[in-house]
């Protein structure tokens, strides 16, 4: 992929992160204005909040986004390093892979707790 | 009262990489007569104390972009800084950071004109005909010059990446320079290059590279700012993904002019050449 095109991702990556992390930020802590929960990061909150489509969705949206902005970001520095071909295609590799089996256990974990049934408090 | 101008240390870096096994540091004691500037004083040391002191000078105005040292811990013009300018004291002149040492104040800037080669630093023209055998000028408005004017003020003296932390650590960057002049020929009303000279600025070593510390526009003796042109250029990239720029057509040959009466006193202008 040519590098104009992750960069590109890396700018919508961080306009998303400052949007769903300014989200986070109200959700967690003006819950004083807002109101929406009694005691935001209590067990039971966690849980309802995160078995709401919306709060799936922008978890997932965040992860993604965090993700791919942070490693590229790591990448950037590495490869300012004055590394050979092979040490940055192996980079490459180990960042694309590595990114997307957490993006695959941090979807999974957001999907599953927003599927459940009947959670055990 | 003595009329004698007063006396200022040059302590001055001298190298031989044949000779020498590492750089050091060398005192001279220079007289400093009012307007002094760093080169007349490498001139004074050089013919007056010591014939083997090299570095590179040309124009003596500023303009030649050759004398560019590392004087006082920043980069800076040799003609173009007083001795009287930088705060008194010692006057410590290295060469330039971020390249390797030829010979005492002289820098290797092989790889610096490499990488102003490298972005294709010309016009470039679907119409290469045109170009080859050119039947006239290409039409530029006055805005459309000022719009990349700044940019095309660049003498090549190397300062600016002497200055940048990145070509500090990362060798292969581009560098300010060569990023500055691509973003002028690409935001020149004429060019059409931007396709094939974006190939070399977006690369992993490209203008991605550029944390926007500054320092090159710090220091640059001309003002052109290439922290500024490599932030445009990246917009002027962003812009092209997200689809808001249309292809750029260069402006067409300018229409010769016809039926106009120059001013009284003025000369006509010379037939054409070509």
């Amino acid at each position: 992929m040519r590098e104009s095109t992750l960069w590109f991702w890396h700018i919508i990556a961080g306009a998303v992160i400052l949007v769903l992390l300014g989200l986070h930020m109200t959700v967690m802590h003006l819950d004083d204005i807002i109101g929406l929960y009694a005691d935001t990061t209590a067990w039971e909150t966690v849980i309802a909040r995160s078995q709401q489509g919306f709060f799936m969705v922008t978890y997932i949206l965040l992860l993604g986004a965090a993700l791919y902005h942070g490693l590229y970001g790591f990448r950037s520095i590495l490869f300012e390093l004055s590394l050979g071909k092979g040490c940055q295609k192996a980079i490459n590799w180990l960042f694309l892979i590595g990114g997307l089996l957490l993006f695959i256990y941090g979807a999974y974990v957001a999907i599953a707790v927003y599927s459940m049934k009947e959670v055990v408090l | 009262m003595s009329d004698a101008p007063k006396k200022v240390i040059f302590e001055v870096l001298r190298y031989n990489p044949g000779v020498d096994a590492r750089p050091r540091m060398q005192s001279y004691e220079v007289p400093a007569p009012k307007g002094l500037t760093v080169l007349d004083g490498l001139l004074w040391i050089k013919e007056n104390l010591d014939p083997t002191l090299s570095w590179r000078s040309s124009c003596r105005m500023g303009v030649c972009g050759s004398c560019a040292m590392f004087i006082n811990g920043k980069p800076r013009l040799a003609c173009a800084n007083q001795v009287a300018h930088l705060g008194g004291g010692k006057v410590v002149v290295k060469p330039l950071p971020n390249y390797d040492i030829i010979r005492d104040l002289v820098p290797d800037l092989e790889p610096f004109f490499a990488k102003h080669a490298a972005i294709k630093p010309f016009l470039i023209r679907k119409n290469v005909e045109e170009l080859e055998n050119p039947s006239g000028e290409f039409f530029q408005s006055r805005e459309e010059l000022i719009n990349y004017i700044q940019f095309a003020y660049c003498i090549k003296c190397g300062a600016c990446l002497a200055a940048c932390p990145t070509v500090a650590t990362d060798a292969s960057f581009l560098g300010p320079q060569a990023l500055a002049q691509a973003w002028r020929y690409t935001s020149d009303s004429r060019d059409e290059g931007a396709a094939e000279r974006g190939k070399e600025v977006f690369t992993a070593h490209g203008a991605f590279r550029c944390h926007f510390a500054g320092a090159c526009s710090d220091v640059c003796p001309k003002g052109v700012d290439p922290a500024f042109a490599i932030q445009l250029m990246k917009q002027f990239m962003f812009r092209e993904k997200l689809g808001g720029c249309k292809e750029k057509h260069g402006t067409e040959v300018a229409p010769p002019v016809e039926n106009w009466t120059p001013r009284e006193g003025i000369p006509k202008p010379p037939d054409h050449s070509v």
